[in-house]
């Protein structure tokens, strides 16, 4: 076993226990900090797909952002912070045949997808992903219209925000 | 012997190579050795970082500082730590200890991973990766995680309360802090560090004087010191998010800030001082290790004057400052540099440098004349005899019914 795969393997333990702790622990705060290193394993598999700036980018978006806003919802909510109630309705052995089933539907689409076998290779000298990424979001045949989109939306909701803080006097 | 770093890692790759090890197993054990290395020799300089703090801030307020135990009290963190080690170890009840105890790992381990992407020299660089820029604000957010957990996990009011004004600071403050260091990254075209250090033949300051202005306000905000100390004023919450920290725990929250300002001081440096360029640096890489670090030091200097000289503020002005203020400043400054970067393209080197400092000038000398504008504004409402405020008016008629 190369040390690439022994480390995706743990990463691989790591997120998916924390997710699952995420869901099985009963206080609110705890929850909230292991979704954050759920997350963080998740941003280690993009270094390890050699895509740093989506690790960099998922950290500081789900943990630095996403995160904190839900630790600080929490925390100032103390009272929820504490769910005595139970964890699971009627409904918990349904939801576990769809999950257990579209797994094993992922599972068997990529084994019969021939480019899941497929060895990752370096980069070409001189080939800057992050550069293609920028040229893509501004080029008119690619993905300008998506971009602008987006970015009007965030704008609407920056003004939103304002608009909703707004002291009218 | 001009760049033992590389020497030693190349030695060290031979040897591995030898014993016949796959290259995958090599690059880890090197990298993880790497981390060692570092790691430990930047909690070395941290402990040496108690010596300096200590000893400057008592020549800013006029003592001596430690001077009992050896060479100018060059021995007494060693004390300063066996006494922290010694001390009782207290957690507070309904603490949520598993997260009480990792919160000041986290603080300090937040701070060493910020070294890993800071060219120490043109050749000792612990990670290349492209994104260095993002990483750092990306570090900086999961420095923000280990405070509220500080504060949560020590079932404190006063923790709590200084917990929440430090992110408050820390998440309105990373917005200037993150533009400005937009702009070296404008003007290197890289978000490498080493990229952006390499490409500073004029030092950047000269470019983008109001960035580095930003970036040290910005930094020193981020670091929680005066005059923005508010997440531990003692006089209003104690001591803030490590309220209930005794020993070694508050230890590594106090290593963690000495060190968070040597790199602050380093990532200036980096950004906008040259890293370690120098005279004969690219010939000896060992030089540059100094270089960098006598400037990493002089910037950490500039933070305990500016720490050590003004009051702390408040905290309605700090926020406003920082919204009303840094960030419009810098967004205005960002889109005149990229707009200038275009327009030069194809010109001569000093005539770029001379445009963006005559441009930087000329935003500072607007900002300047609104600033005091706004100033003799707020002195002048202030100026003004007040009126008399009575909480209960009350009218000639009864105002003898006191005497019954």
């Amino acid at each position: 076993m190369s040390p690439i795969q022994i480390i995706f393997i743990l990463v691989s333990a790591i997120t998916l226990g924390s997710a699952l702790m995420v869901v099985t622990t009963r206080n609110m705060v705890r929850a909230a900090l292991w979704l954050v290193l759920s997350l963080f394993g998740i941003a280690i598999h993009f270094v390890l797909l050699e895509v740093g700036f989506f690790a960099v980018a998922q950290v500081i978006i789900y943990i630095g952002a996403i995160a904190i806003l839900m630790i600080f919802a929490i925390m100032l909510t103390r009272r929820i912070a504490q769910d005595p109630g139970p964890q699971t309705n009627s409904t918990w052995p349904i939801a576990a045949i769809l999950a257990l089933g579209i797994f094993g539907l992922i599972v068997f689409l990529v084994q019969g997808w021939e480019k899941a076998a497929i060895q990752p290779s370096p980069f070409p000298a001189g080939y800057d992903p992050l550069r293609e990424l920028g040229v893509a979001l501004v080029s008119a045949n690619q993905y300008l219209i998506p971009f602008e989109i987006a970015s009007i939306l965030l704008l609407a909701a920056l003004i939103g925000a304002i608009i909703i803080a707004w002291d009218k006097k | 012997m001009a760049d033992p770093v590389t020497f030693i890692a190349k030695w060290l790759e031979g040897y591995l190579a030898g014993l016949g090890l796959s290259s995958g197993w090599i690059s880890v054990i090197q990298a993880a050795l790497g981390v060692v290395v570092l790691g430990s020799a930047v909690l070395l300089v941290d402990i040496f970082l108690v010596w300096v703090e200590r000893k400057v801030v008592a020549r800013f307020q006029d003592r001596l500082g430690p001077n009992r135990l050896g060479p100018f009290g060059l021995f007494q963190p060693i004390a300063d730590v066996i006494k922290l080690l010694l001390k009782e170890d207290i957690t507070p009840q309904g603490a949520d200890k598993f997260v009480y105890n990792l919160a000041p790992i986290l603080a300090l381990a937040t701070v060493i991973i910020l070294w890993a992407v800071i060219p120490l020299s043109v050749t000792v660089v612990g990670s290349t990766i492209n994104v260095g820029a993002l990483y750092i604000v990306a570090v900086g957010a999961i420095g923000t995680l280990g405070i509220i957990m500080a504060g949560w996990a020590s079932n404190n009011k006063f923790a709590l309360l200084g917990a929440f004004r430090m992110v408050a600071q820390m998440i309105s403050y990373e917005v200037p802090m993150v533009i400005a260091i937009l702009i070296p990254v404008i003007l290197a075209k890289s978000m490498s560090l080493a990229d952006i250090v390499q490409s500073q033949t004029v030092w950047y300051i000269v470019l983008a004087p109001i960035a580095a202005i930003v970036f040290l306000i910005g930094a020193q905000a981020e670091l929680g010191r005066a005059p923005f100390d508010l997440s531990e004023a003692e006089s209003e919450i104690v001591a803030g998010f490590h309220i209930e920290y005794t020993g070694m725990k508050f230890g590594l929250f106090y290593a963690g800030e000495l060190l968070h300002a040597l790199t602050f001081g380093g990532l200036f440096a980096t950004f906008f001082l040259g890293g370690w360029r120098g005279w004969g640096a690219e010939t000896y890489p060992i030089l540059g290790i100094g270089y960098f670090f006598i400037k990493a030091m002089v910037m950490y200097w500039v933070i305990m004057w500016i720490k050590y000289s003004f009051p702390r503020v408040r905290i309605d002005q700090m926020l406003s400052f920082c919204w009303k203020f840094l960030t419009p400043l810098i967004l205005t400054v960002l889109s005149i540099t990229a707009i200038l970067d275009k327009v030069m393209t194809g010109l001569p080197y000093w005539i770029y440098v001379l445009v963006m400092l005559l441009s930087n000038l000329v935003i500072l000398y607007f900002v300047i004349q609104a600033v005091g504008r706004y100033a003799r504004k707020e002195r002048q409402k202030v100026a003004e005899p007040e009126k008399i405020r009575v909480a209960f008016p009350v009218k000639s008629s009864t105002s003898t019914s006191q005497a019954s």
